[in-house]
Parts: structure tokens; C-alpha cells; sequence
């Protein structure tokens, strides 16, 4: 039978070989619960009467939601998730070690081939190392954590092909916004999505990161993009499709012509390209997430902001994605560059993003950010508008003070 | 008195919208149910009574995946939520705590008196005399369900079957 990544994956953990449609209990190769997540699934756990984990090893925890704590709730949620990883022998990523996706791969708790689970539902990050990586929900983890297994209907795929070479100043973000675009919110339901092309094969991992961790925007159950090209520090054996194998659609993309893309409010499939926005008035903009604030969307940020300063009525908060991030940034010169230019940089972790404690913008401001969500209050305010955008016109939007192009 | 049918037909409701990120990080579920949908409906969380339904357009509760907000849902006193489609983590999570949950092809508006049967499937719209007939669950969730959550469902069998 002819499979796609998705199926040999899911063969592979399911003792059998499968397709699309198929419900099956697979075995998990590794789990992983932030402190938006874990708490309720420890509490879940204990419930089904988990007195230790199916293998302490491959159960990961990640303090990087509300981190450090902003409240005594949140620090007794956090104390609480030390507590049981030293109980259980599981591991704990603390405060500031960075966002759980990036951890995780920088790590390589998710390797590939694997089959992964994430209490969060950017887990499709994981194709960018060609894991099957599908985000769940709490009560799901804890059985996880304490089966070793779940249980999932087999994704059909979408393929998506990229062809054509970016324009300077044109990142994967922008042709990501431009795809949940075409692709829709809701386009790729309970579906799986291939990335392959040659536009795919030359990117870095932290570009693969991108397309895979964006797809979740589209609804995509797992993202999975063609390992051609993938460098990681260790060995491993790619996961490659069938060429015959089976595709519910099948969709070119030339991306040379493409220009930058913005997000506008309150969604990110509302996507103009920027010409439609340049001059929008900006009070914030923001650079992190487990979307965009990995080395090259610093350096991407840097070499905007080299030697000039933000505008003065612009807060410019960078949150690194990890803290091997930030070190290599100071390393390199990187966040000195950043912080001349006026950013303040705050713990490694999601930040803004999710709106659960730094970072809230006031009634009526408009926020430029590298993040992946702009939904009403996602930032903690509903009255606050939030623009989507790739680093380097983050970064250039803060020098102008407006949505602006970099040079 | 009859359940009220609490109707919010826009596409995409997310997540966020559900249960803001900054009310997830808690295990209180009555701080949930508190904040459930305030930032589009500041009024739900007092109005809703127990038993009451959710209703829904496409592609409900897309997003981040907290389960929090089908604990908010449940918490509030929402006895079922209908929608025309689900996100699916937000729809596993239901059925995992125990939410149950419908997607149905409907045509419920604001005001409209309904009845569910959630063995059968059927919802009937009586104002507009319609009937909608939910998707079936796959096998494997109408196990999860019919314990009432993964949480019995795990008690009861030890391991998945």
C-alpha cells in the first residue's frame, strides 16, 4: 500500500499498517504538558488512579505559559508541577528554559519518526523534524502519561507544494498567513498537511518550524514537511511519502511573487498584504512566541534595527524562545544590537502571546506581533487590536512607529 | 421550565473566546465558569441555567487547547453543545470530561425552543419545525462517553480497548 508520512508514522506505533480513516491505539514516543495544560492533567491523572507514569523518561513538563508566576494561583500551579515531576522522575523545564516546542526539539525529546503528543495545540511543530506531533487536550495527556498510548483516527493529507524563490525581505511567516488564507481556518479539519517543493527543501529548521507550527491555524490535526534537506545534530532515518501515495487534495504554490503579509484583526485568516496596511499607527510590537523568536527571526529583527532607534511611542518586547536562544544571541551580538535599538526583552516562554501575564496592551492600542494568534483577547484585552507579521516587520513597524516595510 | 438554547451562530469561535487565557490557570472550575464567552457575551455566565444548550456555526472551539473551555462549558450548567462543525481537540476534550457534544447541520436561530436526544441523535428545532440528526460518534469516543469521560472510562478498563 502507498502511504503518506502520516500513515507509515501511524503504522509504525500502531503494530499495523494503516490509512486514512482507520481508528487506531497507537503507542506514543513522548509527552509533554505546559502550565496551561499539566495541572489539569496531574489532576486527571490522579483521578484515573495514576500512581506512576507509563516511562518517566519520555514524560516532559514545561513551566512557559505564565512564567515566572504573576500571581500566588498561578505559582502554587507551578509548584504543584515541580512537585509531581519529582515524585513521578519526569522531567521539568523551569522558568525560563523557553517555550515546550522548542525545548522539546532543541533537546530532542521528539525526534523523527516519532509520534509525539503536546497539551498544546501548536504540537504540529513537530513536522518540522518529520515527528507526527498532534496537540491535545488535558484528560488525553494524563491517559497518555500513564499508558504510554492514545488513540486517533488516521488524517487524510493535504499536500501542499511550494515552488519559486522568496523575495528579500519575505519570510515562511508571510507565505503561511498568505496559505490559512487560501486554505481557510478551517481548511485542513481533522486533516493532515505535507509540505514539499523545492521552496521547502532549501529552508533552515527553524523555517520548517514555521510552516509546520502555523498549520494548526488551518486546523491541521499534524503538519508534516518534506525531511529532503533537514539538518539535525544527531542521525536519523527520514520518513518520506509513497510517490503513489493517496492525497484529498493536492496544491501548488508559486511563492516568488509574494509579498509580505499581515494579519489584521481578529483573526489570522483575515490576511492582506501589507501594502493594504502600511501607515496603520502602532503603540506595541512584540517579537516571540513558538512561532517566531528562534535565532534567525532575531538576527532577522537585528539587522532591521542595527544602529538606529525605535520610535519613541513604541514598546518593542522581545521574549526569546529559549533560553539556548538567548545565548546565542548574547554570543553572537545579537541582543546587544536589539537592546540598543530600544527592545526590552523579557522571560524566555509564550510571553504576550497568550495574554496570561506580561505584556497586555491598553484599551484601544494596536500591537504588531511575530506571534501566531490574533483572535479578540487573546492578548488579554479585548479591546486591544492585534496585527500578525513576520520579524522583520515587526521590527521595522517599531522603527517607524507604523506598519512598515523593512528596507 | 425548558432548557433555553444559548445561540451564537459566528464560525470560529475559539478558545480564546471561550475561556480567556488569562482565566486558564486555575483548577477552580467555578473561576471558569465565572468568565465562560464574557468577551463576546458579558451576560451568559449569569444567565445560563443548568441543562441549558450551547448552540453553534462551524469550526467551534478552534484554537489553543486548553480543555478549559469545555470545563467552563460544563461548569457553567451547559448540558450539551451543538454546533454545525468542531475543532477536533476542543471535541475530544469534551467528550473526555464528559460534555457531551452534537455536530449537526442546523439551522437554530437566537429565540428558537429546541429538545435534544442524545442517544438517538436528533435535535428538534420546534419553532421552526425542523429535525437535525447529529453525526454519529466514532465507536471509540461513544465508549469514552458512554463512561461518562476518559477519566472512568481509564478506571474502569485500565488501558485502552
Amino acid at each position: 500500500m502507498k502511504q503518506t508520512i502520516a500513515e507509515k508514522i501511524i503504522s509504525r506505533h500502531a503494530g499495523k499498517s494503516v490509512k486514512a480513516g482507520d481508528v487506531v491505539i497507537v503507542r506514543v514516543d513522548g509527552v509533554m504538558a505546559t502550565d496551561a495544560t499539566a495541572p489539569f492533567a496531574i489532576k486527571a491523572l490522579r483521578k484515573m488512579g495514576g500512581k506512576r507514569l507509563w516511562d518517566s523518561t519520555r514524560v516532559s513538563l514545561v513551566i512557559d505559559h505564565a512564567s515566572p508566576a504573576p500571581n500566588e494561583t498561578v505559582a502554587n500551579l507551578h509548584k504543584m508541577m515541580r512537585d509531581f515531576a519529582l515524585e513521578m522522575g519526569c522531567r521539568l523545564y523551569d522558568v525560563g528554559e523557553g517555550i515546550c516546542h522548542q525545548v522539546m526539539v532543541e533537546n530532542g525529546h521528539v525526534r523523527p519518526g516519532d509520534l509525539f503528543l503536546g497539551a498544546d495545540s501548536h504540537s504540529t511543530t513537530y513536522g518540522a523534524i518529520n515527528a507526527f506531533g498532534i496537540g491535545v487536550g488535558s484528560t488525553d495527556l494524563a491517559a497518555a502519561m500513564l499508558t504510554g498510548k492514545t488513540w486517533l483516527k488516521v488524517p487524510k493529507t493535504i499536500q501542499i507544494v511550494l515552488q519559486g524563490e522568496l523575495r528579500r525581505g519575505v519570510t515562511v511567516k508571510d507565505v503561511m498567513l498568505f496559505l490559512i488564507n487560501k486554505i481557510g481556518a478551517e481548511g485542513a479539519h481533522y486533516q493532515a498537511v505535507e509540505f514539499t517543493g523545492e521552496t521547502v527543501r532549501s529552508l533552515s529548521l527553524a523555517s520548517r518550524m514555521v510552516l509546520a507550527n502555523l498549520s494548526a491555524e488551518m486546523g491541521a490535526k499534524a503538519s508534516l514537511v518534506d525531511p529532503s534537506g533537514l539538518e539535525l545534530w544527531y542521525p536519523f532515518e527520514p520518513v518520506y511519502p509513497d510517490p503513489e501515495a493517496e492525497y484529498v487534495r493536492k496544491l501548488t504554490f508559486d511563492v516568488s511573487s509574494l509579498r509580505p503579509q499581515i494579519a489584521k484583526p481578529h483573526s489570522p485568516e483575515n490576511i492582506v498584504p501589507i501594502d493594504e496596511v502600511l501607515g496603520t499607527k502602532i503603540h506595541y510590537a512584540f517579537i516571540g512566541s513558538c512561532t517566531n523568536a528562534r535565532l534567525e527571526d532575531l538576527h532577522a529583527a537585528a539587522r532591521v534595527l542595527n544602529g538606529k532607534k525605535i520610535a519613541s511611542d513604541v514598546r518593542l518586547i522581545i521574549a526569546p524562545a529559549s533560553k539556548n536562544v538567548l545565548n546565542e544571541a548574547l554570543q553572537d551580538g545579537t541582543i546587544q544590537i536589539l537592546s540598543a535599538a530600544g527592545a526590552t526583552f523579557i522571560t524566555s516562554g509564550c510571553g504576550p502571546c497568550v495574554g496570561s501575564h506580561l505584556g497586555i496592551p491598553g484599551d484601544g492600542e494596536v500591537v504588531i506581533s511575530s506571534a501566531n494568534r490574533n483572535f479578540r483577547g487573546r492578548m488579554g484585552n479585548p479591546k486591544a487590536f492585534v496585527y500578525l507579521a513576520s520579524p522583520a516587520v515587526v521590527a521595522a513597524s517599531a522603527l517607524a512607529g507604523e506598519i512598515a516595510e523593512p528596507d | 421550565m425548558a432548557p433555553t438554547a444559548h445561540v451564537y451562530l459566528v464560525d470560529n469561535l475559539d478558545t480564546d473566546r471561550i475561556i480567556p487565557g488569562k482565566y486558564t490557570k486555575t483548577l477552580d472550575l467555578s473561576t471558569l465558569a465565572a468568565h465562560v464567552l464574557e468577551d463576546i457575551d458579558p451576560k451568559f455566565s449569569g444567565e445560563v441555567q443548568p441543562g441549558d444548550f450551547l448552540v453553534a456555526g462551524n469550526n467551534f472551539g478552534c484554537g489553543s487547547s486548553r480543555e478549559q473551555a469545555a470545563l467552563a462549558l460544563k461548569a457553567a450548567g451547559i448540558a450539551v453543545v451543538i454546533a454545525k462543525s468542531f475543532a477536533r481537540i476542543f471535541y475530544r476534550n469534551a467528550i473526555n470530561i464528559g460534555l457531551p457534544v452534537m455536530e449537526v447541520d442546523h439551522n437554530i436561530q437566537p429565540g428558537d425552543s429546541i429538545s435534544v436526544n442524545l442517544e438517538s441523535g436528533l435535535v428538534i428545532n420546534y419553532t421552526k419545525h425542523e429535525t437535525y440528526h447529529a453525526a454519529p460518534l466514532p465507536p471509540q469516543m461513544m465508549n469514552i462517553l458512554r463512561e461518562g469521560g476518559l477519566v472512568n472510562y481509564l478506571l474502569k478498563y485500565g488501558d485502552y480497548v
